[in-house]
């Protein structure tokens, strides 16, 4: 689909290291990691809580150092630049959130939420500034005339999602991190923001990082899907391909836990095992292998490598479902 | 079956006085569950769910109004002594929450919370009580349970909070058990071993159990009856297979629709249900889904739609223009 871009990806990330100090503890919240992102596309991140999955998504923006590693937005390091170049290079990346009201400040006025990304762009001419924030509060599906004067108690959480959605999309951005924006939502708004989401792409020709712990939401969006386990990459391939024959027994074992709406389907009798280990001090070798029904010895001693399994599709295991 | 009811729920009624103006947060709500079943109740939120099982258990805010009655293994629970409560709710009524972190006490050990329930309930002495304590952590899948003794809520997972929160409802062997979105603040594949826990252990000391739950998917596979709730009212009832195979009510159908299915291509757009619920404090005249039903007609507008037997009397909905109903079918 998008065999152009894959040239030269639009983001790209090589071997980030990405740790928390905690006490005299460090956890490996990221370790290792390294993707790409085509220009247009759509890559899905999924992991369990505590995986990893939101350092990585904030680490690419550089809004938490790594320790190691880089990552590459249009062919320059970010992780190299600092102070005004960082600040530029910030206009072209945004980040939508999880709680949509929470990340909103309650005291400030729609128009003025909207409009902030442009007066620290240094867009200076104020009718310029309502006009392009009509223009996106429109594009999202709230109406301007009855939104910007009001504050963000008075709307419900599908809608601070969209006012949100268009916060981020005001300065024409051409990659966003979402992170869980739908996980907070309830069923019948969360897919309304999804094909938003989605309308916004196409329209505004973004790039997108989708993080979600939700597979099914994942698969509705994304082009690519990476599985993140406790701070390394397990698998990633092309959605459809990925959910039909995962190759990581940790993918398979979220496929299975997923509930589904259909009585006939009895669920999974053996899922998972346990709960993951502490990123504290992860088990040696294949972070895996304590929860999974195929560890032996050798996933004790070796970390396995993101390895090719079918086209397009790689995996971080000794013993792939193949 | 209805005439053995563990808990029958009878015109129930919630109101709750606000700044602006009486929210109805349950509107005359009709259940029964016989014992040993389980009973789905799912809703988004707001849909009055938990102030549903709230009015069960008798812990309603106080300046909230109950109405009706709730019948439990032969008593009403609305006329009941806080001190017959207590018992009650101690002995024959357990809840598990959806938060563990805040259904536990964080200043006290998982052992002192148990083994407090076990002596004070049940009167057990210390070392019966600590040696049914460590048996119940067992069997909620606790590993090591004797260290978890002395250990803090705080000091377990997510995961591991919730099972101590399901043993300690479990201790006195409840015959119904409210379970009131015990996984929604957990990881899939730890919801998954919550859940199959729950069902393992609603069969074997054959409970009575209530799942509410904003995912359909929960519910699917694991209980006898599902209701659905949509602001504040209960539009459709049925056994679990029939409403999943031949749901009445359009908003069941864009509940289900709604979520997201692993077997659907990426990028197909989602049949979204457009708008949102009602203001609670504004109740409509006519059918509350009706500003958002693809199917509503002016009378939805005007009228109410009762909760009405379809096919057979246990399956119930409410609506005036109902899907896929075969002909001949009315009464």
């Amino acid at each position: 689909m998008m065999q152009q871009a894959a040239t030269s990806p639009l983001l790209k990330v090589e071997n980030l290291v990405v740790e928390y100090v905690v006490g005299n503890k460090i956890v490996h919240a990221v370790s290792d990691v390294s993707l790409g992102i085509a220009r247009g596309e759509t890559l899905g991140l999924v992991g369990e809580s505590g995986c990893g999955k939101s350092t990585l998504g904030r680490a690419v923006l550089q809004l938490r150092a790594p320790v190691s590693g880089k990552v590459l937005f249009d062919g320059e390091n970010l992780t190299a630049m600092q102070g005004e170049a960082l600040r530029k290079m910030r206009r072209r990346v945004q980040l939508i959130f999880q709680d949509p009201i929470a990340s909103l400040n309650p005291r400030r006025r729609i128009g003025d939420i909207v409009a902030e990304p442009l007066v620290i762009a240094g867009v200076k001419d104020a009718g310029e500034r309502q006009d392009r924030v009509c223009k996106v509060l429109n594009a999202v599906g709230l109406d301007p005339a009855l939104v910007m004067g009001r504050l963000p108690h008075e709307f419900s959480g599908g809608q601070c999602q969209r006012i949100c959605i268009a916060r981020a999309l005001v300065l024409n951005p051409e990659f966003i991190v979402c992170d869980e924006p739908v996980s907070a939502l309830d069923v019948s708004i969360r897919a309304q923001i999804l094909n938003l989401l989605e309308e916004m792409k196409t329209r505004f020709g973004l790039t997108l990082l989708f993080i979600a712990h939700d597979l099914a939401v994942v698969k509705a969006v994304s082009d690519r899907v990476a599985v993140m386990y406790l701070g390394r990459l397990c698998e990633v391939g092309p959605s459809e391909q990925l959910f039909a024959r995962p190759a990581h027994p940790y993918t398979a074992l979220l496929i299975e836990a997923i509930p589904v709406p259909d009585p006939d389907v009895r669920p999974a009798e053996h899922v998972a095992v346990g709960e993951p280990p502490s990123p504290i001090a992860p088990p040696s070798g294949c972070r895996f292998r304590t929860r999974c029904p195929r560890g032996d010895q050798k996933c004790a001693d070796e970390v396995p490598e993101l390895r090719a399994v079918r086209p397009g599709q790689y995996a971080a295991c000794h013993h792939p479902l193949i | 079956m209805s005439n053995a009811a563990l808990l029958s729920v009878e015109d129930v009624a919630v109101d709750l006085p606000t700044a602006r103006g009486n929210l109805r947060a349950v509107d005359r709500v009709d259940l029964a569950l016989g014992a040993g079943k389980t009973l789905g109740i799912v809703g988004e939120s707001g849909c009055g769910k938990t102030m549903l099982s709230r009015a069960i258990l008798q812990l309603l805010p106080k300046k909230a109004k109950l109405t009706g009655r709730v019948m439990f293994d032969g008593q009403d629970l609305a006329r009941c002594s806080a001190e017959t409560l207590r018992k009650l709710r101690a002995r024959s009524l357990a809840v598990v929450f959806q938060d563990p972190m805040t259904s536990l006490n964080p200043v006290l050990t998982v052992g002192t919370q148990l083994i407090e329930t076990l002596q004070e309930h049940l009167e057990l002495d210390a070392l019966s009580a600590r040696r049914r304590s460590v048996e119940l952590l067992a069997a909620v899948g606790i590993p090591a349970p004797e260290q978890r003794l002395t250990q803090y809520p705080h000091q377990l997972s997510g995961g591991m909070r919730q099972r101590v929160a399901i043993a300690i409802a479990l201790s006195c062997e409840p015959k119904l058990l409210i379970a009131d979105e015990p996984t929604t603040a957990l990881d899939v594949t730890i919801q998954a071993q919550i859940l199959d826990l729950l069902a393992r252990e609603q069969k074997r000391r054959q409970m009575a159990m209530i799942l509410i739950t904003h995912d359909l998917g929960v519910v699917a596979g694991r209980t006898d009856e599902v209701a659905v709730m949509y602001a504040g009212r209960v539009v459709e009832r049925a056994p679990t297979q029939i409403l999943f195979k031949q749901m009445h009510m359009p908003y069941t159908e864009a509940l289900l629709a709604a979520i997201p299915k692993l077997d659907t291509a990426p990028h197909t757009p989602l049949p979204a249900i457009s708008g949102r619920p009602p203001d609670p404090t504004r109740p409509l005249k006519g059918c509350s889904f009706a500003p958002r039903c693809r199917y509503a007609a002016s009378r939805c507008e005007a009228e109410k739609p009762l909760l009405a037997s379809a096919e057979t009397a246990s399956h119930q909905y409410a609506c005036f223009h109902p899907i896929k109903l075969a002909a001949g079918v009315g009464a």
